[in-house]
């Protein structure tokens, strides 16, 4: 769907981009991570063709990325606005417009979408008159009523209280359902784990980090699990087919303790080791969350 | 292009809307014929009182010789100024004084205050006389010297193909004048909102969404064209109206349109070429530094910031305007005048007020060409810089900054 290819973008005094390739594919919810200024934006005003890359392509389903294909790209910026003293209703539809849509065929489309999202009163309000959450509300119609077929969302979440984030998390589910491709960028790492396919990670300029979810999450696996025993407090030595990490006792004789299992033994083996000495309550293993994750890569990286 | 005509129809439709330029609309019309009004009010009201001026001569040499007309008459009464003052029959009776030997030798009283007409032709006529002792007195033939005395009034007559005709020089002066400074004024007010027009939408951050669906080139030039159409439209209307208000308020016979149909017919041919000329530079103007004022609004976060680019865009338009106004339409062929009407940036003014002056086919094709590769020339830098410049936020921006952002790749 979409092909990045050795993106270099530079300004004066700093490198936004260098040498930043990835692979989107059709139908994908493309999570595209990074700390504050490591050029996220960057990359996604490339692509939106705001600014062009001083080296590198770009190809969109196979083509060579052009004027043309605007109009099948819906884009979010981060920082959002529309026109204050403008009506909604007109507002939209001049935004589709430019988009390529005819006025009838985006009047159409605007009411449905209104009818939706309970907007149907707001046609001729203006901005000003709509509180923060609503217009964010607005600007994601207003980016999606072409029905684009990669949408591009950069912190979509951000402005939106739990509610409504909500709605718009199953909007852009229902979209990609219906054959979207979604690119998005955030920092919120629970959004990534429940809605992304793949991600990227990008940091200071530099990739460090790509692939499908799943396999990042599997390649972050580091033997650690989580145990809750009932009963006196274990004296744990170095027989033990572990380490332990942490220790916490809880109330009623409940203690929790995080172990990182040897080279070569197995969970089965921490029960086995567990078992005649206590009870086991739990035993699970912990995976590094995309936070943690995050976290490490980049901070190792700095 | 599709896209440029919806950004033109958006910027166009707007502002045509707004509240502001309906008033400004219907304003500006109401009080031309409001001055129209006043002028022809005032001009009609001729001192048509009859005055009697007591005259108390101790010189003795204007005794008798004041010349009485139809609303000024001349007594010569054997008072002392007080008694005189004292038995004015009306309060448009006067007493004028003459002193011999002192300070203030001339002085008039009246119960009213006196208008300057009066008093001027009160002080020409004595000036006459005095001068006319003076020369009898020295042995200078006065009866000759008025045979002598010319008295020429020149009738201006103006050859064109179709015949001569009479000219007013006034009125084609004071059309392009007018021209002049409304196109100084009209450069202000709309290449103002174009800047405001884009600091808006960097400031609330559509930008970034507009130039992910058009060109920022097509954004900018949608604007501006938008707002000149919006300029365009205000002239029109206001001409419209101006003319159209004073036709039923004054009805065919007033002064006020019998002077504004004397003013128009005076003008001749002279009106379409200098209406034409008004256009030209009028869209070539605007189009020249509406260019460089959206450079600027793409280069701040608000208006405050503006000041110091604003100042060296508006110091040339201003310069040219207050020598036009003050000088230049006085020696409108002089090397300077000249100069100013070639070099873009004053040309819209300085041309304007040299037009009624037959100015050489040859400028005036130069100032035309210069004016369009002028604009041109602006319109590229203002593109390349307005590109950077929509989409930074909080940088302050310097020349060098400008500079940089110019020799920006893409």
């Amino acid at each position: 769907m979409l092909s990045i290819r050795n993106i270099v973008k530079q300004y004066a005094g700093h490198t936004a981009l260098s040498d930043v390739s990835l692979e989107v594919k059709s139908g994908q919810i493309f999570g595209l991570l990074g700390p504050n200024g490591a050029g996220k934006t960057s990359l996604i005003r490339i692509i939106t063709q705001i600014t062009a890359p001083d080296s590198g392509e770009i190809y969109f389903n196979g083509q060579k990325l052009d004027q043309s294909h605007i109009e099948r790209m819906g884009y979010l910026p981060e920082e959002r606005g529309l026109y204050k003293k403008m009506e909604i209703g007109e507002q939209m539809i001049y935004l589709a417009r430019l988009k390529g849509l005819s006025r009838d065929e985006a009047t159409k489309r605007l009411k449905i979408w209104f009818a939706k999202l309970g907007m149907e009163t707001w046609w001729k309000m203006k901005i000003e008159e709509l509180s923060k959450g609503m217009q964010q509300k607005a600007q994601f119609v207003a980016t999606v009523l072409h029905e684009p077929d990669l949408i591009i969302l950069d912190e979509p979440f951000s402005g939106f209280d739990p509610v409504n984030a909500e709605i718009i998390k199953n909007e852009i589910l229902e979209l990609n359902r219906k054959g979207a491709t979604i690119l998005f960028s955030t920092h919120q790492m629970e959004s990534v784990e429940e809605l992304c396919d793949a991600i990227v990670l990008i940091n200071k300029s530099k990739k460090i980090l790509e692939g499908p979810l799943k396999d990042i999450k599997g390649a972050y696996r580091n033997n650690v699990y989580m145990v809750e025993y009932e009963g006196q407090q274990l004296s744990l030595n170095g027989t033990a087919p572990f380490e332990v990490v942490a220790e916490t006792a809880g109330e009623d004789n409940l203690h929790t303790i995080k172990v990182k299992l040897k080279e070569g033994s197995t969970s089965n083996d921490i029960l086995q080791y567990l078992m005649p000495k206590t009870r086991i309550n739990m035993l699970h293993e912990v995976i590094p969350s995309m936070n943690e994750i995050f976290i490490e890569k980049v901070s190792k990286i700095a | 292009m599709n896209k440029i005509l919806l950004i033109i129809q958006r910027e166009y439709i707007t502002r045509v809307r707004k509240k502001a330029f309906i008033i400004m609309t219907l304003l500006v019309p109401a009080l031309f014929a409001g001055m129209f009004a006043v002028i022809a009010l005032v001009a009609n009201q001729k001192d048509n009182t009859l005055h009697y001026v007591n005259v108390i001569d101790s010189v003795g040499t204007f005794k008798g010789n004041f010349k009485n007309t139809p609303y000024v008459r001349y007594l010569y009464p054997n008072q002392s100024v007080d008694q005189a003052k004292k038995s004015l029959k009306s309060d448009d009776d006067l007493v004028l004084e003459i002193r011999k030997n002192v300070k203030d030798s001339v002085l008039l009283f009246a119960r009213k205050k006196t208008t300057l007409s009066l008093t001027d032709y009160i002080q020409g006529q004595m000036n006459d006389i005095a001068t006319g002792a003076v020369m009898v007195k020295v042995g200078i033939d006065t009866a000759r010297l008025h045979k002598i005395r010319s008295n020429i009034v020149i009738k201006s007559t103006e050859m064109t193909a179709s015949g001569e005709q009479s000219t007013n020089i006034g009125a084609t002066y004071a059309l392009s004048f007018a021209g002049a400074v409304l196109i100084y004024i009209s450069l202000f007010i709309y290449g103002a909102q174009v800047m405001r027009g884009v600091i808006e939408e960097k400031t609330n951050r559509i930008i970034e969404v507009i130039v992910s669906s058009v060109k920022p080139f097509q954004l900018m030039m949608g604007k501006i064209i938008g707002v000149g159409l919006v300029g365009l439209t205000q002239f029109v209307l206001w001409i419209t109206l101006s003319a159209g208000i004073s036709y039923i308020v004054g009805g065919n016979t007033s002064p006020t349109n019998a002077a504004l149909y004397s003013f128009l017919h005076s003008l001749g041919a002279n009106a379409g070429y200098e209406l034409l000329c008004f256009l030209f530079y009028w869209i070539t103007g605007f189009l020249f530094y509406s260019a460089l004022f959206a450079a600027v609004g793409s280069a701040v976060d608000s208006e405050t910031e503006t000041q110091q680019f604003m100042f060296p865009i508006t110091l040339p338009l201003l310069f040219t305007y207050i020598l036009s106004v003050s000088y230049l339409f006085m020696v409108p062929d002089s090397p300077l005048a000249v100069w100013l009407s070639m070099i873009p940036l004053s040309a819209p003014v300085a041309m304007m007020v040299r037009i009624p002056y037959n100015v050489p086919a040859w400028q005036l094709g130069l100032s035309m060409t210069l004016m369009i590769v002028g604009f041109i020339f602006t319109t590229y830098i203002a593109a390349r810089i307005y590109r950077v410049g929509i989409l930074m936020y909080g940088k302050k921006a310097s020349y060098k900054e400008l500079a940089k952002w110019f020799f920006y790749k893409e």
